[in-house]
């Protein structure tokens, strides 16, 4: 802070925007890059892989079940003969998918209700009770009632599939947006008290255009990195209760369903355990090593150093 | 404090009462009859003698007050009974399980044993191991032991239980036949065999969840102890002299146990309610493992119950780590 040498010949470079920065920070962060490829290619893999390995997963060849990997099945096959590596892109579908949407349903809720506690202090004390209401529920025994309950009537109108899958995602949607709304609610406090909102207030912004342009651009940071690690907690959710089995229908594969089925085959073919908790943990991981990076570099007192 | 404790200790009772409310109406608007799986040779006249047996016949807001003085009061008086032989609770109505036809608070005390046993094990070591890794690893910051850590701790916390609980049977149980994959519960401790036998058998659950929580835990301890090692206190401990040690050990260590004192409290509740997994993993039936049964078997009041106990233990540890933070660090007295 003493030197100023330096910091005037910084004042002549071209401006740039405070992403640069962002991005700078993060890609020195080793773990958070590692962490960002090994999670796009595992998205690709998942959704290009499909294209390139024909196989149906849900293709019975009863002859070759229970075969360890070889060239025609990389993975093996499982105890129907179905080919593994086309079953664990299909059920890594599904698992993204539902950690996504979920992830995006909870932020949705999140930084609505933090927004409205932080900015409009009339909603400020019933919302944020409601929230610590939320907090003190027992979450995943409500998770594995809400599912058991809801399952037949949801399947019943919307098919089996995407009626778990509506099941499974609003459920672990409306289970995990307490977070983000907290942490939103307290940036939003204290944005509140800013210059810059003062001076839109005073050339008569209304609330509406207010949140829109002023308050939401602000709290981004916070809400990506609770994005970040949203998608991870609604994956291992979602493989949680498909491994309790109370998540997607049997011949809809998922990786948590895989693991499950897999277990009961634990002591002949340990091997086919491995691949979709393998898989679970390098997403969970490399996204929360994704959040981690993001932390920091979204951090105005570390960035820059 | 004092005031502040009891203030809050007031403000819990709304809270329960709304948050068993919660429970209870969802349990009960859900569709799913516990009669529709009975034979259709039944007449319909007996189909509802059934229904009123189970208490369905009722309206809803006096089947919830009869729920909560049966839960609040009746398993109370009971359980008060049962310890000291006294007659409070004669003849009042307890809440029964629709599986077994007896009382819930019964099967849950013949189940708490095991779920405390493995899991409280595994959260103390889990909390013991944390402990002096995190203070390690915040004093040699970025250190080869402090990446280790971070690593270990990351993977920990990333690596679902359901696969680390798996993963370890694979190899323990199945590879190298170490350990038994399976929890046995009857097992009872007479002698040294048995005894050994026992430990065996716990060796992999409490493993798998002592690393998860001490994944959690270390990480907080690492982050507390980084805080408060830049203070200045810390300089002005070291510019007085005093060892190494005891800057470390006695004046860093004690400031940041504070939050971690805290975060340790909140996590007890999870003990019971988060291991459901690994006690379904590994076959202990446990509270989880009933939990689980009872949402399979549609047994309404145990779900209703375990539910609204584990809420319970969620406020009261609450309570208890603002308690904590207060008593801790006086500068938040929340008179």
């Amino acid at each position: 802070m003493t030197d100023t040498a330096p910091l005037k010949e910084e004042a002549y470079r071209p401006p740039r925007s405070q992403w640069w920065d962002v991005w700078d920070q993060f890609s020195t962060h080793r773990g958070a890059l590692i962490g960002t490829i090994v999670f796009l290619t595992i998205v690709f893999a998942v959704l290009i892989g499909p294209y390139l390995w024909t196989i149906e997963p849900t293709f019975i060849d009863i002859r070759a079940r229970n075969q360890s990997p070889s060239f025609a099945h990389p993975l093996g096959t499982d105890q129907l003969g179905r080919d593994m590596l086309a079953r664990m892109m299909a059920g890594g579908k599904v698992s993204i998918a539902v950690g996504f949407t979920a992830m995006l349903l909870s932020l949705l809720l999140g930084t609505l209700i933090g927004v409205l506690a932080g900015y409009f202090r009339r909603l400020d004390g019933p919302l944020m009770r409601l929230t610590d209401l939320f907090l003190a529920l027992p979450l995943l025994p409500l998770l594995l009632v809400m599912v058991m309950l809801f399952r037949e009537t949801l399947s019943a109108r919307f098919g089996p599939e995407t009626g778990v899958f509506i099941l499974i995602v609003v459920a672990i949607g409306i289970t995990s947006w307490m977070q983000t709304a907290r942490i939103v609610r307290g940036d939003v406090l204290a944005l509140k008290e800013r210059e810059f909102v003062l001076a839109a207030r005073s050339i008569g912004t209304p609330s509406r255009r207010m949140i829109t342009r002023h308050v939401l651009p602000n709290v981004l940071s916070p809400v990506m990195v609770s994005a970040t690690l949203g998608i991870a907690n609604a994956i291992i959710t979602e493989s949680a209760l498909s491994f309790l089995g109370l998540g997607f229908p049997p011949d809809f594969p998922t990786w948590g369903r895989l693991l499950f089925d897999a277990v009961d085959y634990l002591q002949q073919y340990p091997e086919r355990v491995l691949w979709p908790g393998l898989a679970i943990s390098f997403t969970v991981l490399s996204v929360n090593y994704m959040g981690d990076g993001l932390r920091d570099a979204l951090d105005p007192r570390i960035r820059g150093r | 404090m004092f005031t502040f404790t009891l203030r809050r200790l007031l403000l819990a009772i709304p809270t329960l009462l709304f948050i068993s409310l919660i429970i209870f109406l969802l349990l009960d608007f859900a569709p799913g009859d516990p009669t529709a799986q009975l034979p259709l040779t039944i007449p319909p006249e007996v189909k509802a003698k059934i229904r009123e047996s189970l208490g369905l016949g009722e309206p809803i807001h006096i089947r919830y007050l009869l729920w909560l003085k049966q839960f609040a009061v009746a398993e109370p008086l009971h359980a008060f009974d049962a310890t000291f032989g006294t007659h409070f609770g004669e003849g009042m109505q307890r809440v029964i399980s629709w599986q077994t036809r007896s009382p819930v608070g019964d099967i849950i005390a013949q189940r708490m044993p095991q779920t405390l046993w493995v899991v409280g094990l595994s959260y103390v070591l889990g909390t013991l191991i944390a402990l002096p890794i995190g203070v390690l690893s915040a004093y040699r910051q970025y250190s080869w032991f402090d990446q280790l850590g971070t690593f270990v701790s990351m993977v920990g916390y990333s690596v679902p239980t359901f696969f680390t609980g798996v993963l370890l049977i694979v190899i323990f149980a199945v590879n190298l036949g170490w350990f038994p994959s399976i929890y046995d519960t009857t097992h009872v401790v007479s002698d040294w065999d048995s005894f050994v036998f026992q430990v065996r058998q716990m060796v992999m659950p409490v493993a798998v969840l002592a690393l998860y929580n001490a994944a959690q835990i270390s990480r907080f301890m690492r982050a507390s102890m980084l805080d408060n090692l830049g203070q200045d206190y810390v300089r002005t401990a070291r510019a007085k002299g005093m060892s190494e040690k005891v800057v470390v050990l006695v004046h860093v260590l004690r400031n940041s146990m504070i939050p971690v004192v805290t975060v340790i409290a909140l996590g007890v509740p999870t003990i019971f309610g988060g291991a459901i997994i690994t006690e379904q993993v590994f076959k202990v039936n446990g509270l989880g493992q009933l939990l689980i049964t009872a949402i399979y078997a549609n047994d309404i009041p145990m779900v209703q119950t375990l539910t609204f106990i584990f809420a319970i233990l969620i406020v009261l540890f609450n309570l208890i780590a603002d308690v904590l933070y207060g008593i801790l660090d006086p500068r938040i007295r929340y008179d």
